[in-house]
């Protein structure tokens, strides 16, 4: 159902490295998945309307007051791979052979 | 183990306190969990903790049921300052910055938090064996699964180690380990708990619940977390709350819905037996039975595997290397990304980000996720009509029995069919409940009750008179 190409463009799609070895058992085993989930397209679902929560809130509002802890502010910063100060350090976006 | 009323019984009478209760505690899961393998870490200011409870009960103060209680928390509910993994490698190391809603709750109501239990990675399994920390084994027969993903819950419950545990349940994750460790386990109504500090899975599905030897402990249990979150928008306000008090054990008109749909092949007979002599029961307290139709329900487990997929591809896409956890260095940033992701995640989250970003990905977006939503509309449709005509609908939690470590573990659809019968309550948005229900093959066996959203008194109801009664 899947060719490698195709692995490996979902894996791009994905940002996963994966291996050779790994590109094969995903080939195998998406293929299988998708093979039971493809009984679907037997359910006439004409004019049936989509249903992504089932519960049904609309607007949910809270008051727009800044409430900042900073404590927890600075906790979160602790778990950055990198930082420079207060700010999250990154590798460059964009290079210049781009 | 002694239930939490019991216990809390015991500590208001001071015949027992807190300390000793918290100390008791570790002892057991010091001799025992290096077996099973249930905790995958143990707090150090547990008795610090009770001891401070037991202070201000000896100075008169009047606590909550759940003051001095000591509770377990699957790992993928935040507490401050607790490294919180959700079983992954990708979160070595990553600390909670704040309290999940339902921590905050349980720490004002005084209750102890032990220690986080093992799960499958990001709670995606049925087995508890795609954790990083290797997988837990069942108290009954230590060669059998827990079940998943909250298995180390499930386990700290049934081993008796605490009164109760905290999962989380996707598509079955808290009901089908209960049922396989022979403990109780409530899925609430989806909105009913707050997710917030939850890491998420798939959102639309996730809702934390309790694992509890009895009925009445989980109801205590929920009476203290649930409830509206300014912090989750899909928290409900609540109409009521069921104080365990007000629960009646009585089954007489109460009309149970058997769905001709679940009772066909692949069910074991041994299952099947208990689940027939459960009915039987019932009938004969003056309960009516029907049989009622979910048409679609044969479609939930393939409607599942496309929507929870597609959640859990955008849920997991903050996992960059950067923010938390696990980084592994590349030549340049997308490099870095896909080395980070491609290292931390483990096979089976791999294998569901690579299935939601195809079944949303341009071409494909109408063909899968779509029509997935569609089908889950069905679903629910057929929830809501054969709710009408019954209280509660009943089927056994899991098609089997707790099965053999790695049985299972190299062939997805195998172990998705595991959760056949639990799945359909997360795309419905209902409650649902896995009660014990004797054994089957010397093994656990659940039975489950699902009931209208918010409706979770009548599980309650229906339930503690089979407790009581078996």
């Amino acid at each position: 159902m899947f060719t490698t190409e195709d692995v490996k463009k979902i894996a791009k799609l994905s940002r996963l490295h994966i291996t050779e070895e790994e590109t094969e058992q995903y080939r195998e085993k998406l293929g299988s998945i998708l093979e039971y989930v493809d009984q679907l397209q037997e359910v006439d679902t004409m004019g049936v309307p989509e249903l992504q929560h089932a519960v049904a809130v609309e607007n949910v509002f809270r008051s727009d007051e800044p409430s900042i802890d900073l404590d927890e502010r600075a906790r979160a910063m602790e778990m950055f791979s990198a930082r420079k100060g207060d700010l999250l350090e990154v590798q460059a976006v964009f290079s210049k052979d781009e | 183990m002694k239930t939490i009323r019991e216990l809390s019984k015991a500590l208001q009478e001071r015949t027992l306190t807190s300390e000793e209760l918290v100390r008791s505690c570790l002892k057991k899961i010091e001799e025992e969990n290096e077996a099973l393998n249930a905790f995958i870490w143990v707090s150090g200011t547990a008795i610090d903790e009770a001891k401070e409870i037991d202070l201000r009960r000896e100075a008169g103060e009047e606590l909550s049921v759940l003051a001095g209680i000591p509770i377990a928390v699957k790992d993928n509910i935040l507490v401050q300052g607790w490294e919180i993994t959700a079983g992954s490698q990708i979160l070595e190391n990553h600390k909670g910055a704040y309290d999940a809603t339902v921590i905050e709750r349980l720490k004002n109501a005084g209750a102890i938090l032990i220690g986080r239990t093992n799960m499958d990675e990001f709670a995606m399994g049925s087995s508890t064996e795609t954790s990083h920390y290797g997988s837990t084994k069942n108290p009954h027969d230590r060669t059998k699964v827990p079940g998943g993903s909250s298995g180390g819950s499930a386990v700290a419950v049934a081993a008796g180690f605490v009164p109760c545990a905290l999962g989380s349940d996707t598509g079955g994750s808290v009901r089908q380990p209960a049922s396989l460790c022979g403990v109780v386990g409530l899925k609430p109504t989806y909105g009913r708990v707050s997710r917030y500090g939850l890491i998420p899975m798939a959102s639309s599905l996730d809702q934390i619940g309790p694992f509890t030897n009895t009925i009445e402990d989980a109801a205590l249990v929920m009476e203290v977390i649930e409830g509206k979150d300014e912090n989750d928008a899909t928290s409900i306000e609540l109409a009521s709350t069921t104080a365990p008090e007000l629960i009646e054990p009585d089954v007489k008109g109460l009309r149970i819905g058997l769905p001709k749909e679940y009772f066909v092949e692949g069910m074991d007979e041994e299952i099947r037996m208990r689940i027939d002599e459960a009915v039987k029961k019932f009938e004969a307290a003056g309960a009516i039975i029907k049989e009622v139709s979910l048409p679609h329900a044969k479609y939930a487990l393939a409607a599942y595997y496309i929507v929870a997929p597609s959640e859990i591809t955008s849920n997991l896409g903050r996992f960059d290397g950067l923010r938390y956890g696990y980084h592994s260095q590349g030549s340049n940033l997308l490099d870095t990304y896909e080395r980070t992701r491609g290292e931390g995640f483990g096979p089976e989250v791999k294998r569901r980000i690579m299935l939601g970003s195809y079944t949303l990905s341009a071409g494909y977006y109408d063909a899968y996720y779509k029509k997935a939503l569609q089908v889950r509309s069905l679903i629910k449709q057929d929830f809501d009509e054969a709710l009408k005509e019954v209280d509660v609908i009943l089927t056994p939690t899991s098609p089997s029995v707790a099965w053999d470590l790695g049985a299972k573990f190299d062939d997805p659809i195998t172990m998705y069919l595991s959760d056949i019968y639990t799945i359909t309550a997360n795309l419905a948005a209902i409650p649902a409940i896995s009660i014990p229900c004797g054994t089957a093959h010397g093994l656990p066996v659940g039975l489950q009750l699902m009931g209208k959203a918010f409706d979770e008194h009548m599980l309650y109801r229906a339930g503690m008179w089979f407790e009581k009664n078996t």
